[in-house]
């Protein structure tokens, strides 16, 4: 049974529409893995065995009368930042520790109308601040290619039980790497998806102009299938889009004649890893023979990037982070006496450090005096950043680059610098502000610059114009068929 | 350099309650952010009008119906405190 943990997400339709094997058998031996393997990942914050398994007879009901969806029967798991109703939803803080949301996020929904079944909640960085996991209120999930790394983050819950074939995918969300950073740590296939594609409703706000929701998964041929099962309009999300969404499955071919592809120099930084650079180029070569055109592009306001980032987020964050009051939910510190201690001393207990850094970063910018020079300033230049990009997809297709100028550092990094996520995350965070689709994909392995003897995952950076996924997607499927980095599995999870 | 004082003064607008030994780290964080930022400002935004969402909608509209909701009791039952169908807080006038 356990070779069906490698199939891909269209074998596993066919398998179940064949009743090769039942959704009940395939949850089951999901949930066996995990209870094998998440002592040493922690990829989990809760498990949902019982929800499970009860989802699983329903599909196969369903699956028994001939009436099943792409997902139908399909197991998932899902970062901890979707609300799901009667099932605590903790966003990894203390102050949402036993909370219970009351309705289902959208795209959660969505895949319980057709019977997908959620294993459970994955870990992530506190309120997804954070590229590492370590800010998780839980404690760190563990990287499978190395236990003793960071799997990335703030996702890094749902890339590390991917990567070590806990589910075969997972929702996950996005505001400035959070899934391509983390993807690529964990050698798997993450879709950041334009920013407005898919329903942000019922998922817990952390930077609202740029919080996206998209999915991990084992190929790019898996995240088109999920992904035309999320995106689309929702009429309790604003931000979606009208336009009909495509069925990117059409878009995938072997070949990618007439692409045009551009390689943006300021994404080579100084500090990448050799490795990192040389697997990057190796990949772009492959891309070059399979029919694209490469040219070099440049993108100077990249440098500009992780600044405005570090002001727009937190501005962003203290005004959603307002809500946590320990009045209507949530935790509530049981020394205060007055209203205003209820707000400060519950805020004080039940926030992490990072995000009372983050909400103290935002609450200064947006402060009297001090927010034309921070807050607008920042705007100014994110809009230099998205014309500059407009510009340059007038001329190409796609961009390729790294998705992390590293492989997975050591655990413990992250917890004393208060710049780590804005570093980390400075190759995804201008297409982020810009609102862009992007794909990370793995393309080998390479040597941290730690020294340590040890192979770790390269994820490359395939980033569209607004509203472009269907080329990502095409390169990306392309690239996986004539490379075999993302069927590699991590020693001592097979 | 941004001070003490004015650390108090945020944490007490962002309604935390930062002990002593957390306003002697949130100044040294929020210095090295600031640090950090800095050189944003020698970037020329001369006449550039500051960005506020990327995805072009305007006036988004819905239809305004009303909705059957079942939840009163979930919702109610999520708050710290409570006393039958209402939500207790402490007073906010002395």
């Amino acid at each position: 049974m356990d070779k069906l943990l490698h199939t891909s997400l269209k074998e596993m339709r066919a398998g179940l529409d064949r009743k090769d094997f039942s959704a009940l058998e395939l949850t089951r031996q999901f949930l066996a893995r995990i209870k094998k393997f998440e002592p040493k990942l922690h990829a989990f914050v809760t498990v949902t065995e019982e929800e499970a398994l009860k989802t699983a007879k329903e599909a196969d009901e369903l699956i028994g009368k001939g009436e099943s969806w792409a997902l139908t029967g399909i197991p998932f798991a899902a970062k901890d930042l979707f609300s799901t109703a009667g099932i605590r939803t903790t966003a990894s803080s203390k102050i949402l520790e036993n909370f219970v949301p009351v309705y289902d996020a959208t795209v959660i929904t969505k895949l319980r109308d057709q019977r997908a079944i959620m294993l459970g909640k994955t870990n992530l960085d506190q309120f997804a601040h954070g590229s590492s996991t370590e800010t998780s209120y839980f404690g760190p999930s563990h990287n499978p290619w190395d236990t003793t790394r960071i799997p990335g983050g703030s996702s890094g819950g749902s890339t590390a039980a991917v990567a070590a074939g806990l589910a075969p995918f997972a929702l996950a969300t996005e505001t400035g790497g959070s899934i391509r950073q983390p993807s690529a740590l964990c050698g798997v296939s993450g879709w950041k998806p334009t920013y407005g594609r898919v329903s942000r409703y019922g998922v817990i706000a952390m930077t609202s102009s740029t919080d996206s929701i998209g999915t991990v998964a084992r190929s790019v041929e898996d995240l088109v299938i999920t992904a035309e099962a999320i995106a689309g309009k929702d009429d309790r999300d604003a931000t979606t889009s009208a336009a009909p969404v495509k069925q990117w499955s059409q878009f995938l071919k072997r070949d990618l004649k007439g692409i045009r592809v551009g390689v943006p120099k300021e994404y080579f930084i100084d500090g990448i890893e050799p490795d990192t650079e040389k697997r990057i180029k190796e990949a772009i070569e492959q891309v070059r023979a399979l029919g694209a055109t490469i040219s070099s592009v440049s993108l100077p306001m990249t440098a500009y990037g992780s600044m405005v980032y570090a002001i727009v987020t937190p501005s962003e964050i203290s005004s959603n982070l307002s809500r946590y009051d320990g009045i209507r939910y949530g935790y509530v510190s049981e020394t205060a006496s007055d209203l205003f201690e209820i707000y400060g001393k519950t805020r004080d207990e039940g926030f992490g450090d990072e995000a009372k850094r983050r909400i103290m970063t935002g609450t200064y910018a947006l402060s009297a005096g001090y927010r034309d020079a921070y807050y607008l300033k920042a705007q100014k230049v994110r809009r230099l950043l998205v014309n500059e990009f407009k510009h340059v997809f007038d001329k190409v297709d796609i961009l390729l680059c790294p998705s992390s100028p590293n492989v997975a550092p050591k655990l413990g990094g992250a917890a004393d610098n208060p710049l780590f996520g804005y570093i980390a995350d400075q190759l995804n965070i201008p297409g982020a502000l810009a609102g862009l689709p992007a794909l990370s994909v793995p393309c080998g392995f390479g040597k941290p610059a730690d020294g340590a003897v040890v192979d770790l995952p390269v994820g490359l950076q395939i980033i569209g114009p607004q509203w472009g996924e269907e080329n990502i997607f095409r390169v990306g499927y392309a690239y996986q068929q004539v490379t075999d980095w993302h069927k590699a599995k991590p020693k001592g999870f097979e | 350099m941004i001070t003490k004082k004015e650390v108090q003064h945020i944490a007490k607008l962002a309604r935390i309650s930062l002990s002593e030994k957390e306003i002697e780290k949130f100044s040294a964080d929020l210095n090295k952010v600031l640090g950090y930022i800095e050189v944003l400002k020698s970037v020329d935004t001369e006449g550039v009008e500051p960005l506020a969402q990327v995805t072009g909608l305007e006036n988004v509209f819905r239809d305004d119906r009303a909705h059957p909701s079942d939840v009163t009791e979930a919702i109610i039952k999520n708050a710290p405190d409570q006393r039958g169908r209402f939500i207790r807080v402490k007073g906010v006038f002395e």
